[in-house]
């Protein structure tokens, strides 16, 4: 069929084994094997390069989505475990013209969706008047009872949808799957148009594309003007860090410059929708929901639910907030649904869909019952209500009559018993596009998700996509889970394309987040980061001195060896292995830490603390003791250093930065009063004293300042009530009393409060006490109170 | 029939709770021959923000939130109820074969309609085991009715009820497989049983009154609060009330609080808080007939 003779000279090498398969459209080919004009450029492009340049420009794109910290979760049985982001370089080019077409079709379907929803949640004459059977509404566990009723504050219910569709033999598109719950994929779609970009940049820049940043635009003015005059603020909802697509809501929150938010930084006073902040309850107006419905409020929805707001359902119906989508919006994804909808266009729009979807076929119905059993080799056969895609198929669904699973029934009994239960679709063949396989390309299935937002204008459509590349010609293995891959949709259009980015123009409301706004749960993550990393550094610097200490002794081990082992016992370090698994843990600890607020650190902050997290656990497995874990103590405090200089130098001094650095500041405080209170004791060993010094990272300071030999009183005033030494407990109570103030405040009180009273208390004593005073039970007492202000500090701003 | 009706329930708590909301169900709804005269849900301590609407089934509903933490709350209802009896009678049901297309013919998502009671909801499975029970009581030509009063029997027979056999969170299949339990596993089990055979069935929560012993004062507080069973018979006879536990037809002994499709729908306190510790329970119904009606 294809005649590759007709290919030009610069195809001719990098299509030589490209055969798509019979029966399918491709999207590089047409039928008669010549090029579509859209692929021209890109082809000429690859054609000119060097296999060596080629994967040269490939890697930049791959490094992007490191650097970004771009990955995927891959679940196997019940362990799970993060990949590279699987990109398939090679974008699906789509010609502008058919582009505006499907756009139609799309925008269409989302009216019509919308449509449907408010006759689900309101007047219900869709079942009344026979459009749609009464049992797919009434047993779909997405079709929220509570929300019946509701009208929703914006007016509408359904804000941004994204959209399954492929591309039948014939070469029409039609539709798979509506993703109408809380629909992912176009934060991902941006960070592929990032990656293929940057491995395209000599192309991409004149190639025509259109961009994807005013659909966002667009999106996000939307948002803000959905707050109205209520002065709330706008947020996402995310399940939380253990899901799938977190990455996704913090790469949203980040670059639409909105709040992150769980269910649990929520509360309902009086009607609306309150964040817990550093600063007390803020309202929120404007919620952009990524939390399946049934999740969101355990009293009106699902009951065993951890993850929701109680409250929630009640906000919404008393209009203290606008969703998007609204709770209950998941009732649409059911592939049954798409049994109906052809005739509910023509019912509630008066028109037929432009967008024909996949071919449904309902078996509770006696006539399709029996058409879908006396074809069922050419069908998919699955459950009714399922809101998976066609080629997400699982062990319930039979395709070519034969079932994924394991064995059952046969088919034609199967649909005879649960029919009410069951649909048909039609079997898909979806078109091929090139994927760029050993240095060649190769025709693999495809989908493409596109995406649909409601703006001030209507419904517009992102003029790009999400696309799935099969591993494979078997068009039901799509799933990134099965190995499939994701590429970037370029759409092509005739005249040149301005650049544009979401910053690049000043349009709509200004939506500056402003201090103190910071979630309480968001401050509790980040003074807890700074802890445990500060943590991380004291055990570092005293595993160093240990290891040392151990290499100097030889055979003998000394007795402030000794005292150092006990210490670091103490901590709950197990030192029968150089590079304690007590260590490994707290650099696990800050990066989980780190996890829960990645929409409030840019990838280096995040790219730093995992990379320590990775050395550490590298150089456990090979450090022996002495020297060569004194060297690998070495290079941890070196990443440290580099991650604490991100910290200072390029963190904005936000509310957040407060939290960790009081964190850091309380954490040194407390190891140092710690320490000192062993090592500084007049009871010390020999050698004490240089142990704490050495800790403090003082040596040299010491040498310089004092004339004398190491004593008590030289230790203790270096390393407690020097105030320029940036490792004494008196500057870490300065640092604590100097951010506490710039804390926002509850209320208007000019009373202190009593964080700020029991910070002042002990600074003034440490202030004014001699070297003397500072006994062993003096610095014991140090680290209770600092304990109390750490208990205060939570219970203040951080619950 | 008049009642005096008092139900009682207390939370308290080991260790101080905050941030509690709560969604009650305790004030007997309106039906056609059941009437409330008058009536109050009160909460101690008085919560900061209240609310009582209706939910999607009708029932009475009181939303409240209490911020403060507190170490006890308290929810009262106390109210008269009028109950007439109903209209009984002849079996109009259809039979059990030609219940499928009556249902087909409902064309509507009230909450009267048969649709939201069949197939699975949040504490029905479905469940082979009790399946087979029921397909061996229900035989196509029986009427629904009768099916529905067979099941209903049997289930009656084979239980014991045992107060310490089950907790409020116990599976319908636990129950069946131990065949003992109270009147919520025996609800569930019978509802689990008619779903099985196509018959809506669903949970109905009340109060029924205790009849004393002879020559016996009424126990005050010795009830409890009690579930029944609903299942529609087809559209000519639609929902039928019986009672497996006492293994009778809902009739003027039984007050209706509230309707679902289990006990998810109509459990009379749900609610959260913040909260570390444990917590007990209480738990009080008084039903009391008024002396002077009859």
């Amino acid at each position: 069929m294809n005649d590759h003779a007709a290919l030009p000279d610069f195809a001719a090498g990098l299509l030589a084994g490209y055969r798509p398969p019979d029966g399918v459209a491709d999207e590089l080919l047409r039928r008669n094997g010549t090029i579509r004009p859209v692929w021209d450029p890109l082809l000429r492009y690859l054609g000119g390069q060097t296999p060596e340049q080629r994967a040269q420009a490939l890697q930049r794109g791959d490094q992007y989505l490191r650097d970004a910290g771009v990955y995927f979760r891959h679940h196997s049985g019940e362990s799970s475990t993060e990949r590279d982001w699987p990109l398939s370089h090679i974008p699906v080019m789509i010609d502008g013209t058919e582009w505006q077409r499907l756009s139609r079709g799309i925008v269409q379907r989302a009216e019509l969706l919308e449509r449907v929803m408010a006759d689900l949640y309101g007047p219900g004459d869709l079942v009344k008047n026979g459009l749609l059977p009464a049992e797919l509404v009434a047993r779909n566990p997405e079709w929220l009872r509570p929300v019946v009723g509701m009208r929703p504050r914006s007016g509408n219910f359904l804000h941004f949808l994204a959209f399954e569709i492929g591309r039948s033999p014939d070469g029409s598109w039609f539709v798979l799957g509506d993703r109408t719950q809380a629909p992912s994929g176009s934060g991902f779609a941006l960070e592929n148009r990032m990656a293929t970009s940057r491995a395209f940049h000599e192309l991409f820049p004149n190639a025509n594309v259109e961009r994807l940043a005013s659909f966002f635009r667009s999106f996000r003015d939307r948002l803000s003007a959905l707050r109205g005059d209520d002065g709330g603020r706008v947020a996402i909802l995310t399940p939380g860090p253990h899901t799938d697509t977190y990455f996704e809501h913090a790469y949203m929150a980040r670059y639409l410059g909105i709040m992150l938010l769980e269910c649990e930084d929520l509360k309902v006073v009086d009607g609306r929708l309150m964040v817990r902040t550093v600063s007390g309850l803020e309202p929120l107006s404007v919620i952009w929901r990524r939390l399946d419905a049934r999740f969101a409020d355990p009293l009106e929805l699902d009951e065993g639910t951890a993850l929701g707001t109680p409250g929630m359902v009640s906000a919404l119906r008393a209009g203290g907030v606008s969703m998007l989508n609204c709770l209950g919006s998941g009732v649409l994804e059911a592939r049954a649904l798409m049994a109906f909808l052809p005739r509910i266009s023509r019912h509630l729009l008066g028109e037929p869909l432009e967008l024909p979807n996949i071919a449904t076929w309902w078996c509770g119905q006696s006539k399709e019952r029996a058409y879908v059993r006396d074809n069922f080799e050419k069908m998919m056969i699955g459950p009714a209500l399922s809101t998976q895609l066609p080629f997400e198929m699982d062990a319930t669904t039979v395709l070519g009559g034969r079932f994924r699973g394991a064995a059952h029934a046969p088919v034609a009994d199967w649909i005879e018993a649960e029919g009410d239960t069951l649909v048909g679709q039609e079997a898909v063949s979806l078109s091929t596009t090139p994927a760029l396989i050993d240095g060649v390309l190769q025709p693999r299935p495809m989908v493409v998700r596109v995406f649909a937002a409601r703006t001030e204008n209507g419904w517009t459509v992102m003029p790009g996509g999400y696309a799935r590349i099969g591993k494979t010609e078997d068009p039901t293995a799509l799933a990134m889970q099965d190995g499939g891959s994701v590429a970037d949709v370029w759409i092509v259009s005739d005249a040149p394309v301005a650049a544009d980015s979401l910053t690049g123009q000043a349009s709509g409301p200004f939506m500056r987040q402003m201090p103190g706004r910071l979630p309480a749960r968001s401050a509790d993550n980040l003074f807890w980061l700074g802890r445990f990393v500060e943590r991380a550094d004291f055990t570092v610097r005293l595993l160093r001195a240990y290891h040392l200490r151990l290499e100097e002794g030889g055979q003998t081990v000394s007795p402030v060896t000794r005292a150092v082992e006990t210490y670091l016992k103490g901590l709950g370090l197990d030192l029968s292995r150089a590079i304690p698994e007590g260590l490994l843990e707290l650099f696990d600890l800050a990066k989980t830490a780190a996890g829960k607020v990645r929409d409030r650190f840019s990838p280096d902050g995040w790219n730093a603390i995992n990379d320590l997290a990775l050395t550490a656990r590298a150089l456990a497995v090979s450090a022996g003791p002495g020297d060569d874990a004194a060297r690998a103590m070495g290079v941890l405090l070196r990443k440290l250093a580099g991650f604490a200089g991100l910290v200072h130098d390029n963190m904005f001094r936000f509310t957040g930065w407060r939290f960790l650095t009081i964190g850091r500041a309380l954490e040194r405080g407390y190891q140092m009063s710690g320490l000192l209170a062993v090592f500084a004791d007049l009871g010390a060993p020999p050698g004490g004293f240089e142990v704490a010094i050495e800790v403090g990272d003082s040596a040299m300071t010491h040498r310089r300042r004092y004339s004398v030999e190491t004593n008590r009183n030289t230790t203790i005033d270096l390393l407690v009530l020097d105030r320029e030494n940036p490792r004494s407990v008196l500057f870490q109570i300065d640092a604590l009393h100097e951010e506490q103030r710039r804390l926002p405040q509850r209320g208007s009180t000019s009373q202190m409060t009593p964080v700020a009273r029991k910070i002042l208390s002990l600074q003034t004593r440490i202030a004014v006490a001699t070297p003397e005073e500072m006994s062993s039970a003096a610095l014991n007492n140090v680290m209770s109170e600092l304990a109390m202000i750490s208990d205060s500090l939570t219970a203040q701003y951080m619950s | 029939m008049q009642y005096d009706i008092t139900l009682r329930i207390t939370y308290t708590y080991e260790r101080p709770a905050a941030d509690t909301r709560m969604l009650l169900r305790m004030a007997p709804r309106m039906l056609p021959d059941q009437r409330p005269i008058s009536g109050i849900v009160t909460v101690d301590p008085i919560p900061d923000f209240r609310r009582d609407g209706l939910d999607f089934f009708g029932n009475s509903t009181t939303e409240i939130a209490i911020d403060a933490p507190i170490i006890k709350i308290g929810f009262t209802y106390r109210g008269r109820v009028e109950r007439n009896p109903g209209s009984g009678g002849l079996d109009l049901s259809c039979p059990l074969w030609a219940l499928r297309r009556e249902i087909e013919a409902c064309h509507g998502l009230g909450p009267e309609t048969p649709h939201h009671f069949l197939g699975p909801s949040d504490r029905i499975r479905h469940e082979p085991e009790i399946r087979t029970f029921a397909e061996e009581i229900a035989l196509p030509d029986m009427s629904t009715l009768s099916v529905v009063e067979a099941i209903c029997a049997a289930l009656h027979q084979s239980f014991a009820f045992d107060p310490s056999a089950t907790e409020v969170t116990t599976e319908p299949i636990e129950a069946f497989r131990n065949r003992r339990g109270v009147c919520q596993d025996m609800s569930h089990v019978m509802i689990t049983a008619l779903r099985e055979v196509g018959i809506p069935a669903g949970y109905v929560s009340g109060f029924l009154r205790t009849s004393p012993p002879p020559g016996q004062a009424r126990l005050e507080g010795a009830d409890a609060m009690h579930a029944w069973v609903r299942a529609w018979c087809g559209q000519e006879l639609g929902w039928v009330e019986i009672d497996p536990t006492n293994n009778i037809r809902a009739g003027t002994d039984h007050v209706v609080v509230a309707y679902g499709r289990d006990y998810a729908d109509v459990s009379p306190v749900r609610g959260s808080m913040r909260s570390s510790g444990s917590q007990t329970t209480t738990h009080q119904v008084d039903v009391a007939p008024l002396e002077m009606t009859g």
